[in-house]
């Protein structure tokens, strides 16, 4: 008999989805998918309201990378503007970004993924939390808390608060970082890179051995990332780069122009759209984004420690990975990086002056904003009218890149772990894991966040519900 | 000069006829909230914010004048009940979202909310449609957030002599319009001084340009121009 397991909602994950799993006669699995079932509708309500608004409205579409909605918002409406913003501005959102990397990818580490891979896919799912993770070992635990307070803190120094800043606006930013606050976020980096350096240690450590690091599945796809000059690694400028499986540049191409070579495909199953790379075609033309996007997508970094673990990383993976687990990984790697680059930011006596902020009115009717945000990059597309009017937006946010990926990931897990009907609540942790690993933002993506109970449903093919398991 | 008594929450002061409830409170230190007030224009009670209770009937303060003998309670659980609720009112019949407004931080409604302890508004809303008019080079108005106060149409007409602004429509339809309702960067009249804008209580007449909670206003200036305008 035919079977459905659903995992519903998913827990340790931004937002709000579930997962099916569809058994066929023997038991064994023939599909599963990905549901995003939240709806926001910011395409609809934003048109009508001014581009000067932008910034901070799309910025309520996520309470994590609320930065990368506002960086990406306020360069669609400098291309509106058609300004080129000021220098220390242009350093300052830069370091924004970097803060705002730090924080989100101490908070998906830590908080969100860690507990499964170090406390165990098949442990007590009541301890199996960051709470749990403070109990088996509190030191990293605890250093873990204070390097994304770190980054949240630097992200109040520049913009005024923790969550939301309506900071970086059209033209450029509107406030000036002070001697006092740069000087807080240059005391604050060692300990920031000594947490991370010493986790990326105990990582490699535990999870040296590729075949460990390929327990969330592993396959072949294109990935996508902005790079700058020399295909360095890049988060908020530069060109989009493919490459391939093999680390090959299949295309770089204007930003501006993302509609070329990037479409959107609608399942009826699913409220997340699902991205693709337009010459390949649907859904061949899966790509992925985010930490291991962007770090299989360029070729070198720009500091000395990041570029030292990107040669081992790709040295420990035989070239590019294609591992889900492997986004941990590059996260740890991105997260080195950003630190690396922000004490480069921080040393330069520019980012304290006060000419931040370019004044113009409407020049463009049209702008795009392509930024890095954690999760992937981040489109911002606004046609507004002669008055700054927003006529039409597209939003093509991080996590929608990756939802043929995700989609990929689940089924992979689900078939290598469930044979004959066999599923026990470690198995359906893996496959949660797999999702976990991209560090979805599914309110981002549908344009809430929670942590719910996990309920599985057992349905047979008539319909009818024979098992219900559920934990707290 | 003529001398009054009147009784403001059971204290007796002593006032001359022909000012306003509102005036004579104020003068003796004794808080009575208010939206459409605005010193250096003339009072119209169009807001209701500032009702206090006068024998049992609730008296807006700012057009009430006193007269000899008057008992005025101005904050009885009653009358900051009818407060509450008329605040309410205001936010129901628009479209107020302070979290991405200009005006957040520094908005009058959004002050007076925390003043009348405004926990939630308990009227359905009305969700209007309005469009942004952003036509003007220098200022925008956005309906959504307009409480229908009237300083612009008072301070365009009063102090600038301009006469630009108006009020159009009539119930729940009212709102506010430039010359014969054209779009604002149409409107002939407008000499584009900026008062609408400093008087404006909330988000409504901005600055064109100010992104989120950027928006500062200067409400007072309209009464340095008639104090300084009065001296010839």
């Amino acid at each position: 008999m035919e079977r459905q397991i659903h995992i519903e909602p998913v827990t340790r994950i931004e937002g709000h989805g579930k997962i099916t799993v569809f058994l066929d006669d023997k038991g064994d699995v023939r599909d599963a998918q990905f549901h995003v079932t939240e709806l926001r509708g910011f395409e609809q309500f934003c048109v009508g309201r001014t581009m000067w608004e932008m910034p901070g409205l799309t910025a309520r579409i996520c309470g994590i990378c609320p930065v990368s909605h506002i960086l990406a918002s306020a360069k669609a409406c400098d291309a509106i503007l058609a300004v080129r913003i000021p220098e220390t501005a242009r350093l300052l959102r830069r370091l924004m970004s970097l803060a705002q990397l730090v924080q989100s990818h101490a908070l998906s580490f830590f908080y969100l993924s860690a507990p499964d891979f170090l406390l165990g896919w098949d442990s007590d799912p009541a301890l199996r939390n960051v709470v749990g993770l403070v109990a088996a070992n509190p030191d990293l635990a605890r250093k873990g808390i204070r390097l994304r307070a770190f980054g949240q803190e630097a992200i109040d120094r520049l913009g005024g608060k923790r969550v939301h800043p309506a900071w970086a606006v059209p033209g450029g930013v509107n406030r000036a970082l002070s001697e006092e606050d740069r000087a807080w976020m240059i005391a604050g980096l060692p300990e920031a890179r000594a947490t991370v350096q010493e986790t990326l240690t105990l990582f490699k450590s535990s999870f040296g051995d590729p075949k460990e690091r390929g327990v969330l599945g592993e396959y072949a796809s294109l990935y996508m990332g902005l790079v700058g000059r020399d295909g360095v690694w890049e988060h908020y400028e530069g060109v989009l780069r493919i490459v391939d499986a093999k680390g090959h540049v299949v295309c770089e191409h204007d930003p501006a122009r993302y509609a070329e070579i990037i479409q959107e495909a609608s399942e009826p199953w699913s409220y997340l759209k699902f991205p693709y790379y337009v010459p390949k075609g649907y859904p061949d033309g899966m790509y992925r984004v985010g930490p291991l996007g962007r770090v299989n997508a360029c070729d070198r970094f720009d500091t000395p420690l990041a570029q030292a673990e990107l040669e081992e990383f790709r040295g420990r993976s035989g070239g590019r990975s294609g591992r889900v687990f492997d986004y941990h990984y590059a996260r740890l790697i991105e997260a080195l990086a950003a630190l690396e680059e922000m004490a480069e930011l921080l040393a330069d006596d520019r980012i304290t002056s006060p000419a931040i902020r370019a004044e113009a009115g409407v020049n463009a009717r049209e702008g795009v904003g392509v930024h890095e945000a954690p999760r992937g990059t981040l489109i911002h597309h606004y046609w507004v009218d002669k008055d700054g009017i927003i006529e039409k937006l597209n939003l093509i946010v991080s996590t929608g890149h990756n939802n043929l990926a995700m989609n990929r990931a689940i089924r992979e897990i689900a078939k290598a772990h469930i044979h004959k009907g066999k599923v026990s609540e470690g198995i359906l942790n893996r496959i949660e894991g797999g999702i976990r690993a991209y560090d979805p933002c599914l309110s981002c993506s549908v344009h809430a966040v929670g942590q719910m109970p996990l309920v599985l449903n057992i349905v047979n093919a008539s319909g009818e519900l024979e098992t219900t398991l559920s934990r707290d | 000069m003529e001398s009054i008594a009147v009784k403001i929450n059971g204290r007796g002061i002593t006032t001359c006829p022909g000012r306003t409830i509102l005036e004579v409170a104020e003068a003796n230190g004794i808080r009575i909230p208010t939206l459409c007030h605005l010193k250096g224009l003339t009072d119209v009670g169009a807001c209701r914010v500032c009702i206090v209770e006068v024998r049992g009937q609730f008296l807006t303060a700012c057009t009430t004048g006193v007269a000899d003998g008057m008992e005025i309670l101005t904050d009885t659980e009653v009358v900051r009940a009818h407060r509450r609720t008329i605040v309410e009112m205001l936010f129901a019949e628009g479209n107020h979202v302070c979290s991405f407004c200009v005006s957040n931080g520094g908005c009058e409604l959004q002050d007076l909310a925390c003043e009348v302890g405004m926990q939630s508004v308990r009227i359905p809303y009305a969700y209007p449609r309005h469009r942004v008019d952003a036509s003007h080079p220098r200022f925008l108005i956005d309906r959504d957030r307009c409480v229908l106060c009237g300083r612009c149409v008072r301070a365009c007409g009063e102090i600038e002599g301009a006469r630009t602004w108006d009020f159009a429509e009539r119930g729940s339809g009212v709102r506010v319009i430039t010359d014969l309702d054209v779009n604002w960067g149409q409107a002939e009249t407008c000499t584009g001084c900026g008062k609408c804008v400093e008087v404006c209580p909330t988000g409504a007449i901005v600055r064109k340009g100010a992104s989120n909670a950027e928006m500062g206003k200067n409400p007072e200036v309209v009464a340095q121009l008639a104090e300084r305008r009065s001296h010839g």
